[in-house]
């Protein structure tokens, strides 16, 4: 049994040496020292799994029913040494190996920064990390570098030995970001940032590629990353300078429509802190930027008005591919604008007398202070809070801040 | 593929003649196979007059022996599909080299490996595990039946009922195309506006009620319905670890049904849970989904742990070395399994505490099972083995899954899952376990009890081609995408581009293609067992010298299990009964109270499936009449007083007499 085991492996193990095997030889030292890590833990482990691999087939062919020469004792079934070796055994391979994982995962995190380039090699105190801003889009990837200004579609480059700072998010759905010989993978995710702090050693061109599934055009999700000297990676962004092709906002919603197997693309230049409205779903005029947002709620909200402004927080809930929306969802609305309480009484005046409301006091995040700041053309009377009473009364003022 | 202006019509929502994929020849012969094969099931009820047969000892059958054969049956079948869907991929990722796209389109393509993951966990695995709970569980602890027998059925047609959805969905519209935890926001109404996600939603919801049902009905027979003298430590491991994953299932599933729930608001109300806009947090769904999902795969292999603990220790004809120790590794990993879901998204930007901790309670889980291969280890030290093919089966799943287990807690490493993640390693170790345990332990646990069930051996030539086609081609098969993984090549893809990479794949499609000869193998074993079933018949009732109750009755058992019900005294209780020279009783017999046969389960379920497919379709006026239907018809049946009979004494008598010649013919 065992035998042929190993002789199935053996054609395996000897096509092996014609392939490359990228995570087990990386070129950048993070995914070196993550394969360190692999080969350690493996060897841990092996002392325990060889042995119970051995025993088992030598229990079964030692203590074969044929084999009457062998000891039977059919009601041997405890041993408190025995016991003792089973659990022992495992947990002193686990400390061992739970040590060098807590270890390995703080050293490696992909948010901690580079204190090491390779082996022995500290970051000089000068260097400073190469920003890259990547951007997952339905089905390809968006490179930005800030500090350039230039931006890149399906190619990414750096130089060798210089610390490379991502930062990370996706339009659509998520992704992640992995190129094996850099550095393990990173989750992209839209509306959420994340980060990786990696170093290439080698020159060279490797392959990069989303390893979470996206979609129809996720296979074509590659791109090529260059390892470059110094010199190569100034002339290598030279060339995209030269590129006439300018990525601003309108660009970017052009590009971020799906597309497969997209052609390398390169911008000479770029609308600054574009990565920062991708990330915060503000990149089309008109929509409330998440940060914006979150500042707003920090303070309070919009309140019952806010509920009734959705058209600018509306990201993809209404269409992104195909376009059917929710059978039951509400259509997306805003608010034109918001009458001061005289304004308001004399419209009620003018209306039937049973639909006027009790109360005028609009509604706000319940119990709340008056928010501080005036987002848009959006006017605020001065009022004082005060809570509504009565589902009606809830009702009835949010229909009369709609105008 | 939908377009936004497809109309929804009042009375067939969104389903059009579109909807049917008659421009796609695959599917257009695979329903024609399935038509015919149909019509030649219904052909030969029909040709000799079995439907009432069918109808009256099968379908509405309250018989916890009956519904777990269905449960196996359910499960086989759809191991047949989900294993055409896994060579359908196999070929497509062998030949999609060199510029080529292969044969699937991917539409197609990511619908396949969608339905293959959801299959084989949902229909197949879970199935088949509760299908053996079902059938083993009450006879070992000596009792007649489970404790709700109606429920029992109705969990069973449930389940069948999302494998129903699932398998219109080849034929009408499509299934999703996410992956199959169904990730928003791809799976959001924005990303998946198509009916696929909807498939994946009720199917699950509805098989979901039938595995929560089944598990408390599990848990209440084995904690209220042992024997006398049956002690929980007394429990055979088997029936313990059937506790433990019942318990699982009813602590788990229902987080599974509450985030689909959410899921489902999302779509079809416009809710915000999952949306990357309004504040929606689709990581939400990803830690909800793996508080389900982790347990899931302890829900799959503890049971197969149980089997393994009965083989080993009946074909090595010694008892279980340390069952207490096993009982609480069994324990301990049903507490853990839930302190671990993290680790499936490492990659995700959890800071690097976190990922530690769920790293290293993951390894800690590794110390019980660790403990569990060794008990069986030292089971077969000092025992007469046999090497019957569950025991085959057994040793085969320690030598493999301990390769699985290693390169688990690999993958436990956050810093090395940062390079595996979603890889073919990744993929490789998954199928490792649940091929490498899961399956093998199913296969152990089918050809171990097949002789209870039927009352003939199976044929073990043909078991043994089924065994080594099925190990040589798991090697075949997914030791090269151990390799991939490290070439770093990822899971999902359905086109490459670097050549180097075709041949592991050719070698992985010729894996498949040895393990379907494995399957083939067990059916033409069991045909051929079915044909030769008088040469293999077993009288009495212990073809395996068994240590446990089961084999106390004849085999198949009559309906009451046990004429008298089993005091038990030690552990591998008919072993210590055969010791103490236990003779059977041959007189005193008395009416036996029994649970009637009711088809409301069937109906419930079939109104189900019509619920489902009309909340897929947006056909609303049926959703409210199949809603109201399940209503009534659950109402109308709590008010069925006649729900039980007695076997007449007489007949117990003519069934224990009959065993009683049939023993003393066989010298037994």
């Amino acid at each position: 049994m065992s035998a042929l085991r190993v002789l199935a492996l053996l054609p395996l193990l000897a096509a092996l040496g014609g392939c490359n095997l990228v995570v087990m030889a990386p070129s950048g030292d993070i995914a070196a020292q993550q394969r360190d890590l692999i080969v350690i833990s493996t060897v841990l482990m092996l002392l325990i799994i060889v042995p119970v691999m051995a025993l088992t087939v030598f229990f079964a062919w030692r203590y074969r029913a044929s084999n009457r020469e062998a000891t039977y004792k059919p009601d041997w079934n405890h041993s408190t040494g025995l016991e003792l070796v089973i659990w022992a055994a495992p947990l002193l391979i686990i400390i061992a190996l739970g040590a060098l994982t807590w270890m390995g995962t703080h050293l490696l995190d992909p948010y901690r920064k580079l204190d090491r380039i390779a082996a022995g090699k500290p970051v000089p105190a000068t260097t400073r990390p190469l920003e890259v801003e990547v951007v997952a889009l339905d089905w390809k990837w968006l490179f930005i570098y800030p500090e350039q200004g230039i931006a890149t579609v399906n190619e990414l480059a750096a130089p060798v030995d210089r610390p490379i700072h991502f930062k990370l998010t996706a339009s659509s759905v998520m992704n992640s970001f992995y190129i094996p010989a850099l550095a393990g993978q990173i989750y992209t995710m839209p509306a959420m940032q994340t980060r990786l702090h990696a170093v290439i050693n080698r020159p060279g061109r490797y392959q990069g590629f989303s390893a979470n599934y996206s979609g129809a055009g996720f296979s074509g999700m590659r791109f090529s990353f260059l390892g470059m000297s110094e010199g190569d990676f100034e002339g290598w962004v030279a060339k995209a300078r030269e590129s006439e092709a300018r990525l601003d906002r309108a660009a970017y919603l052009q590009l971020e429509r799906p597309s497969e197997n997209v052609a390398v693309q390169r911008f000479g230049a770029t609308e600054p802190r574009l990565f920062d409205a991708i990330r915060n779903l503000c990149v089309q005029p008109g929509k409330m930027c998440m940060s914006e947002m979150m500042a707003l709620d920090a303070k309070g909200g919009l309140g019952l008005a806010g509920l009734h402004t959705t058209l600018p927080l509306a990201y993809d809930k209404y269409s992104r591919r195909g376009g059917n929306q929710a059978p039951f969802g509400e259509e997306p609305r805003f608010i034109a604008s918001i009458c001061t309480v005289e304004e308001a009484k004399a419209m009620m005046a003018m209306a039937p007398p049973d639909t006027t409301p009790r109360d005028l006091t609009p509604i706000r995040g319940l119990g709340l202070t008056l928010p501080a700041m005036t987002p848009g053309s959006m006017t605020f009377a001065p009022m004082t809070p005060r809570r509504p009473q009565t589902f009606t009364e809830l009702l009835g003022l949010a229909r009369s801040s709609q105008s | 593929m939908t377009d936004a202006s497809v109309a929804t019509s009042p009375i067939f929502g969104k389903l059009s003649l579109a909807a049917f994929p008659i421009h796609e020849p695959i599917l257009v012969a695979t329903f024609a196979v399935v038509v015919l094969g149909g019509a030649a099931v219904v052909g030969a009820l029909t040709y000799y007059r079995l439907w009432g047969w069918l109808w009256r000892d099968w379908l509405t059958s309250v018989d916890h022996k009956k519904i777990g054969i269905m449960y196996m049956i359910l499960g086989l079948v759809m191991l047949l599909r989900g294993f055409a869907d896994a060579v359908m991929m196999r070929i497509q990722q062998a030949i999609a080299f060199n510029g080529s796209e292969g044969y699937l389109n991917a539409h197609h393509y990511d619908q396949l490996f969608t339905v293959h993951g959801v299959i084989m966990i949902f229909f197949v695995a879970m199935p088949l595990v509760t299908g053996l709970m079902n059938y083993v569980v009450p006879l070992q602890i000596g009792a007649r039946d489970v404790s709700f027998p109606f429920l029992n059925n109705f969990s069973f047609w449930m389940t069948t009922a999302g494998a129903v959805l699932v398998m219109i969905s080849l034929f009408v519209g499509e299934f999703a195309r996410t992956g199959w935890l169904a990730y928003p926001p791809l799976s959001g109404i924005s990303y998946s506006p198509e009916v696929g996600v909807d498939y994946y939603i009720w199917a699950l919801q509805i098989a979901g009620v039938g595995t929560t049902l089944s598990g408390i009905n599990l848990i209440c027979t084995i904690v209220k319905m042992r024997c006398p003298g049956m002690s929980l430590m007394k429990m055979p491991v088997f029936t313990w670890t059937s506790l433990c994953t019942n318990v699982l299932i009813v602590a788990t599933f229902p987080v599974l049904t509450a985030v689909l729930a959410l899921l489902t608001l999302d779509r079809y109300v416009g809710t915000n849970f999952f949306t990357n806009d309004f504040g929606g947090n689709p990581m939400m769904y990803v830690n909800l989904i793996w508080i389900w999902g982790h347990p899931e795969v302890y829900i799959l292999i503890l049971p197969a742990f149980g089997i393994f603990s009965e083989v080993v220790s009946t074909f090595s004809g010694k008892r279980l070395f340390g069952y207490t120790s096993m009982v609480y590794a069994t324990v301990v990993i049903t507490i853990l399994s839930y302190l671990v879901w993290l680790h499936h998204f490492f990659t995700m930007g959890s800071g690097a505490s976190v990922n530690s901790f769920f790293g290293i309670t993951t390894m800690i889980i590794s110390i019980p099972t660790g403990a569990k291969i060794f008990n069986w280890l030292f089971t077969m030290y000092r025992g007469r083995i046999r090497f019957e093919l569950p025991m085959m089966w057994t040793i085969a799943f320690m030598l493999t899954f301990v390769i699985g287990g290693m390169t688990g807690v690999l993958l436990a490493v956050p810093p090395a899952d940062f390079v595996l993640h979603n890889s073919l390693f990744l993929v490789a170790h998954f199928h490792n376990v649940i091929i490498g345990g899961v399956l093998y332990g199913l296969f152990a646990g089918m050809i171990y009890w097949w002789p209870k069930a039927f009352g003939f051996r199976l044929h073990p030539l043909l078991g043994h081609f089924s065994f080594w086609f099925w190990t040589l081609g798991f090697l075949f098969a997914f030791m090269p995408l151990y390799v991939l993984g490290l070439m770093g090549v990822t899971r999902r893809m359905r086109v490459f581009d670097d050549p180097s990479l075709q041949i592991w794949f050719i070698i992985a499609g010729f894996g498949a293609f040895l393990i379907l000869l494995g399957i083939v193998s067990f059916i033409a074993q069991i045909a051929y067992s079915i044909w030769k079933r008088d040469e293999l018949r077993d009288l009495t009732g212990d073809p395996w010298d068994g240590r446990t109750l089961e084999w106390a009755t004849s085999s198949p058992p009559p309906a009451y299990n046990f004429a008298f019900t089993p005091v038990v005294h030690d552990n591998d209780a008919w072993t210590d009964m055969k010791r103490r020279g236990y003779v059977r009783p041959v007189d005193g017999f008395k009416p036996i109270h029994m649970p009637k046969n009711t088809p409301t389960g069937l109906v419930l379920a079939g109104i189900s499936v019509a619920l489902g497919f009309a909340l897929i379709w947006h056909i609303w006026w049926l959703a409210a009449v199949s809603f109201a239907a399940i209503l009534v018809v659950a109402i109308a049946h709590s008010f069925n007083y006649h729900r039980d009979f007695h076997i007449p004494a007489e007949e117990v008598v003519a069934a224990e007499n009959a065993r009683t010649r049939l023993l003393a013919g066989s010298g037994a």
